[in-house]
């Protein structure tokens, strides 16, 4: 459990942080810019000294207040991931990558290898830093990172300074990161799409302070977060299993609970979890099931909650099993007489894959 | 050729500058990185005392330093007798002059490459587990080699030029505190001089020349090397 509850004011801003993670697995912490993500960052590393609070990883207590404790950064075992790589110019890659190695002891043997292996470092390793492109600094800076031996990793926006193309590159490697090395890893980003695809786990912040917490799932169906309800892209994430493929349709087909859905082919094999996000604006609602209509996909489902917005359309969330959102006109809602605990179907149009894998995304918009 | 009295003249004046140099390297870098790194009270009135030398005549820093310094000075006086180092009237009382008067010079120079570093470098240092110290060391120190060795240069050149704080704290004895710049101002003071004073002139700026193209040379090589060339 990673304990974080700090106040520090900077400036004009201030911050108020209290929030628990998870042990495990991969915390995204999201929200705008000037949302106060990378001063979070630099506390729980030990390079800003907040004015007061207790941070513990573990049972490793770093910073506390109450009781005087503010362990140096350098003994807190924590692997920081800059925005920018941060590599040192002097120095090459392989000498880069030893630098915490060196210092802690390293991460035991093989592990440089292991390391050096699971980010494609090998060809670079005796390259000078100013050589590298965007993409394999970032991809240094993660496994020296990584070779820090580090009990919690943290990772700031390691994307935002690339192209598409160099975050395509990255991307994978993180994915497989989580996964294989087992640290604890905070993910900070303003990308829903990195949330996605990398963590289990969300933090939304807002202002200087956590306005949600949970697992990514219950919190991307909380229709009262600001900072992710008011996106174009705003959504639900559901959790499903392939359950098999059309091959000459171009189609897979997914389950979840009783449910089938229809999407684009996907490389998954049969029997795989897949995460799957559905957008707000997609899905449409109808209180019988549609006769011959172009929608694969028809939900049946209960109204559990109705969200009114300030732009004339309303958020309807319906409860399928699992939650999904609808976007709809004000009128629409009127016209329908919506009202929780209403039955209805569920119409999803098309979906936006968030496959934890190492392929591209297939061109979206089913029907 | 030179002569022997030039020779002499010429190897103490080396001798002085890069006692010097070498001398003010790690106080400068100490209190270069404190300027450059720390905030604390009095910080305003140590840069500014640091940076007197450059502003009032040199005489006024030979004559204090000759005041606290010299045989009869208390400081000149413990340095006597705790360490047995005369300063007055010596050649290392000349370095000691050429040092302070350059001191600014060097310290300019190193605490702006410090400047120049970026701490976030220092701090993804700390992050893998270095000490500060050892950020220090390990990161901060080999990127400003050539701010480092700029600030060496400079300071080289204005202890070699040293006159006014030299003479008055050390005054001019042949073999002992009369460099060059001191021997050739002697030789303008006797009748006849003008052909041995030439003669230190050519000397004085060969001397010059060699230093500033060995000095090019070795901050090309430093600046590559401290971008990460290969």
């Amino acid at each position: 459990m990673i304990d974080i509850a700090f106040n520090h004011r900077q400036g004009a801003f201030s911050l108020d942080v209290r929030m628990q993670l998870p042990g495990n697995g991969v915390t995204g912490l999201f929200g705008t810019s000037g949302a106060g993500k990378s001063t979070v960052a630099d506390v729980i590393a030990g390079l800003i000294r907040p004015d007061g609070g207790r941070i513990a990883i573990g049972e490793r207590v770093q910073f506390d207040s109450a009781r005087g404790v503010a362990v140096a950064p350098e003994r807190r075992r924590i692997g920081y991931v800059f925005q920018e790589a941060r590599l040192f110019p002097h120095m090459n890659v392989r000498t880069n990558l030893r630098f915490g190695a060196r210092r802690r002891g390293g991460a035991g043997p093989g592990a440089f290898d292991q390391v050096v292996g699971l980010l494609g470092l090998e060809p670079l390793l005796d390259r000078r830093t100013r050589h590298l492109s965007g993409g394999e600094a970032q991809r240094v800076a993660i496994g020296r990172a990584l070779l820090s031996d580090p009990e919690l990793l943290i990772m700031d926006e390691p994307l935002s300074s690339l192209d598409q193309q160099r975050r395509d590159d990255v991307l994978p490697h993180l994915e497989h990161l989580a996964a294989d090395t087992g640290i604890p890893m905070i993910y900070i980003t303003h990308s829903i799409e990195e949330i996605i695809r990398l963590a289990d786990h969300l933090a939304v912040m807002a202002n200087g302070a956590v306005i949600a917490c949970g697992p990514i799932q219950d919190v991307m169906a909380r229709p009262d977060v600001p900072v992710l309800n008011d996106r174009r892209d705003a959504g639900t994430l559901l959790q499903t299993t392939v359950a098999g493929h059309f091959d000459e349709d171009h189609l897979s087909a997914l389950r979840f609970g009783e449910h089938t859905l229809l999407v684009p082919r996907t490389e998954r094999p049969k029997g795989s979890p897949l995460a799957l996000r559905i957008l707000a604006r997609d899905v449409s609602l109808a209180l019988e099931p549609p006769q011959r209509s172009s929608v694969m996909n028809v939900l049946p489902g209960r109204v559990q909650g109705i969200h009114p917005r300030g732009d004339g359309h309303v958020d309807v969330s319906i409860d399928t099993g699992q939650i999904i959102r609808a976007r709809i006109t004000r009128r629409s809602a009127d016209d329908l007489s919506l009202r929780a605990g209403l039955h209805l179907y569920a119409l999803v149009k098309s979906v936006a894959f968030a496959e934890r894998d190492a392929f591209r995304r297939h061109a979206e918009g089913d029907h | 050729m030179p002569t022997p009295a030039e020779t002499e003249a010429l190897l103490l004046s080396l001798r002085v500058a890069v006692w010097s140099v070498l001398g003010s390297l790690p106080p400068a870098i100490a209190i270069a990185w404190l300027l450059a790194r720390t905030r604390f009270p009095g910080h305003a009135l140590l840069n500014g005392l640091l940076h007197l030398p450059l502003v009032v005549p040199p005489v006024v820093i030979g004559y204090l330093l000759l005041v606290f310094l010299g045989r009869r000075g208390p400081g000149g006086v413990f340095l006597e007798n705790v360490f047995g180092i005369t300063l007055g009237f010596t050649w290392q009382g000349a370095a000691v002059a050429s040092a302070i008067v350059a001191f600014p010079l060097m310290l300019r120079a190193i605490r702006q490459s410090i400047e120049a570093v970026d701490r976030r470098l220092e701090q993804a240092a700390r992050t893998l587990g270095a000490s500060s110290a050892n950020a220090f060391c390990t990161v901060t120190l080999p990127l400003i080699v050539p701010g480092v060795f700029a600030g060496m240069v400079l300071s080289f050149a204005r202890s070699l030029g040293e006159f006014g704080a030299t003479i008055t704290f050390v005054s001019s004895i042949p073999g002992e505190t009369r460099t060059l710049p001191l021997a050739l101002y002697a030789a303008t003071q006797v009748p006849g001089g003008e052909p041995q004073a030439t003669r230190l002139v050519i000397i004085s700026v060969a001397l010059a020349m060699i230093a500033l193209v060995g000095s090019e040379w070795l901050a090309r090589r430093t600046r590559h090397y401290a971008s990460g060339g290969p």
